[in-house]
């Protein structure tokens, strides 16, 4: 039984990053919030099973905190932006998304090829996955790159928090608690001071478009 | 420890008081009060430690050592002097309809949020609330940058939540390899991100997960003190925000950000052995000095200027630092405190020049000298000072520095020469008709708070000719600390 469930983190992890790449091609704003929900449920689930795992305690309550915030409070808070902003049913044009895809792939094995040698020393139970959580960082970090409207930029931001906290479990078997609660607080007044943000945003300018945000350069 | 927990305490509860009561007179005159406390508080502490030494209170979390407890005074004491600046500098704002009351109070209390921040920052011996604290400070400044609302200022306030964000998330990879790192060597649990615990066990620290976790730890923070080529975000806030936010980013946020870069290189060279994150640093220093002198040359806004002179001077720094060994490293803390000051006191005039101006566009500045000598004496002064003229303390600072590079690294001299002579030819060749050229510019109703830009360059001044005792001390301790002793 614990070595299926030992198993099913490798599983969970994969769909993190299937998650990750799905969030790089996906064009409309309502799914890419659905995708940044599961990714949310797949983190608890793999922290759950580690939690199980090792017995360590305080994991429960990282994975609460992350349910809480990650798939149910910052999600409400999205889909709130975006019916008052009324971009629910926004596309958007992303180009040439293969080749996206294929610096992703890039991406995913200089992750492994980094992580490699560290997650061997790791004692963690979920040590195999820590090149799965530095490629979901480094898949944020890609998407943040390629999008031009305000929300996607901040959903790639918030992924990229994902990233981190799967490789904090993978890793070690989670930061002490105060520290995940520090973190946990910034990323929760984080969002809503974007939040803010995009009204003003779009109050200035009648548009979530950040190429309007490209006038402040060097002659 | 009492005279902690008030330095910690009283901003965090001004913050919270004047966000009630932050938005008219009175609240520009409690955001002053606030500050003289936290000032009062800081000197408190400080007599402590220079009586008792070192401490560690409670419980381990919080620490003060030579290292930090000059930073902390200096935060405080830069905080309560941008308080006095600000307050005649929002009431020409005010009047020009640029804040209103709403803005005001968000204003205060975000200010008070933000000292108090970066005050945990610095005395926090746990890395994990160190990068809590780092985030928390950002998030403050934030909205303070965007709020005149105007399109620049969003853009400014975007981008540098985006790049800031995205750096700190390395830093906090950074974070996670290094409690790794120190639950291998000694053991998992809520004492393994304190610092004093790593710095006793660096040697046992794993050397190829630490060199891992310093790269993302120097690019992370790096973003923040704004070392090139991770810096788009500081010159576009420092412009594009009000000027006491300017201020003290360039003071202070910029310093807390290397102060939490040099705690990780020592724990990194203890475990490492090889120089490796000192040569990093050498690299990045010397990089973004090189630069910055040149995009400094192209410049037409005054803030923008003097912002990539903040990312010049950081970058001295990061190089100084990564030279190591005693000598440096004191010029390196050294160049920290005097930076910080005289940097501020060149935006308290330079923001009296450009309200007076209505632009910051530098053409449109002219005669500083006739419609108000004393702005225009504190400019060309702070300016003659922050490049580096004798006998100010930058000529000290700089002068250590280039010494010890000639001695150690003769092939990175003369780059470092090119780029301050850039830098100054730069500088001063617009400054200087900034404040003596012709004008017909009615002076402000207000009279501008000139006794805070005065201090600043007298402290600098003064310790380009005498360093007190007890100072000199803590920078040696912290120069031989920093350095592995």
């Amino acid at each position: 039984m614990d070595a299926l469930l030992a198993q099913s983190i490798n599983l969970f992890a994969v769909v993190l990053l299937v998650l990750a790449f799905a969030m790089i091609a996906q064009r409309r704003i309502l799914t890419l919030i659905h995708l940044f929900t599961l990714q949310g449920a797949a983190l608890v689930a793999a922290t759950l099973v580690v939690a199980y795992l090792t017995g360590q305690h305080h994991l429960y309550w990282s994975a609460a905190i992350t349910f809480v915030l990650k798939v149910v409070l910052i999600p409400i808070l999205l889909h709130r932006v975006i019916n008052r902003l009324n971009v629910r049913w926004d596309v958007e044009t992303l180009f040439n998304i293969p080749t996206t895809m294929l610096i992703g792939i890039v991406l995913v094995i200089f992750a492994f090829n980094l992580a490699a040698p560290i997650a061997s020393l790791s004692a963690s139970v979920a040590s195999g996955t820590l090149g799965i959580a530095l490629a979901c960082v480094l898949l944020s970090f890609l998407m943040m790159i390629v999008r031009a409207k305000a929300v996607p930029q901040v959903i790639g931001f918030l992924s990229m928090e994902n990233g981190l906290f799967f490789a904090a479990t993978a890793a070690t078997s989670g930061m002490p608690m105060i520290v995940e609660l520090g973190i946990a607080f910034d990323v929760l007044v984080g969002i809503l001071i974007l939040g803010v943000f995009m009204f003003q945003i779009r109050e200035q300018f009648d548009s979530l478009d950040i190429r309007h945000l490209e006038k402040l350069k060097d002659e | 420890m009492e005279a902690l927990s008030l330095v910690l305490g009283i901003p965090l509860v001004g913050g919270l008081l004047l966000a009630i009561w932050g938005g008219g007179r009175a609240g520009q005159d409690l955001n002053a009060v606030v500050s003289f406390l936290t000032l009062a508080a800081a000197a408190w502490l400080t007599a402590d430690v220079i009586r008792d030494g070192p401490l560690l209170v409670w419980g381990e979390w919080f620490f003060l050592d030579a290292l930090n407890v000059f930073l902390v005074t200096l935060t405080a004491f830069v905080g309560f002097t941008t308080s006095l600046f600000s307050r005649p500098y929002m009431r020409i704002e005010v009047d020009h309809g640029k804040m209103t009351p709403g803005r005001m109070r968000l204003f205060h209390s975000m200010y008070q949020l933000f000292n108090c921040m970066m005050l945990v920052a610095l005395t926090t011996n746990n890395m994990g609330i160190l990068w809590v604290a780092m985030e928390a400070a950002t998030l403050t400044t934030v909205l303070l940058v965007s709020v005149y609302r105007t399109a620049a200022s969003l853009e400014a306030a975007w981008k540098y939540f985006i790049l800031c964000g995205v750096g700190i998330a390395q830093a906090l990879f950074g974070t996670i390899l290094l409690y790794l790192a120190a639950e291998r060597a000694i053991g998992g649990g809520d004492n393994a991100l304190l610092w004093t615990h790593l710095a006793e066990a660096k040697h046992l620290l794993d050397p190829r997960i630490l060199s891992l976790a310093f790269v993302f730890l120097l690019l992370g923070y790096g973003t923040k003190i704004g070392l090139v080529p991770v810096h788009n975000w500081l010159p576009d806030a420092h412009a594009e925000g009000p000027t006491p936010i300017s201020a003290v980013l360039s003071g202070l946020l910029l310093n807390v950000a290397l102060y939490a870069v040099l705690r990780c290189k020592v724990l990194a060279d203890g475990a490492l052995q090889n120089g490796l994150p000192g040569q990093m640093m050498i690299g990045f220093g010397l990089v973004t000095v090189v630069a910055a002198a040149f995009f400094l040359s192209r410049q037409r806004d005054v803030k923008r200027m003097f912002a990539y002179s903040s990312i010049e001077h950081m970058g001295i720094m990061t190089f100084a630092f990564g030279i190591g060994g005693p000598v440096a490293n004191f010029a390196g803390l050294l160049h920290m405190t005097v930076h910080a000051l005289i940097k501020s006191a060149i935006f308290f005039a330079v923001g009296h020049a450009t309200q007076k101006a209505g632009s910051q566009l530098m053409e449109d500045i002219r005669g500083l000298i006739k419609v108000s000598p004393t702005v225009g004496w504190g400019l060309m002064l702070g300016t003659l000072a922050i490049l580096g003229m004798p006998p100010f303390g930058v000529f000290a600072s700089e002068f250590l520095i280039l010494t010890t590079a000639m001695r150690e690294l003769p092939w990175a001299t003369p780059f470092l020469l090119i780029a301050l002579g850039v830098a100054f030819a730069a500088i001063f060749s617009k400054v200087q008709p900034m404040v003596f050229g012709e004008t017909s510019v009615r002076p402000l109703a207000h009279s501008p708070a000139l006794l805070p830009v005065f201090i600043h360059l007298g402290l600098g001044l003064m310790l380009g000719l005498y360093i007190p005792p007890y100072l000199n001390d803590w920078y040696q301790q912290a120069a031989r600390m920093i350095a592995g002793g």
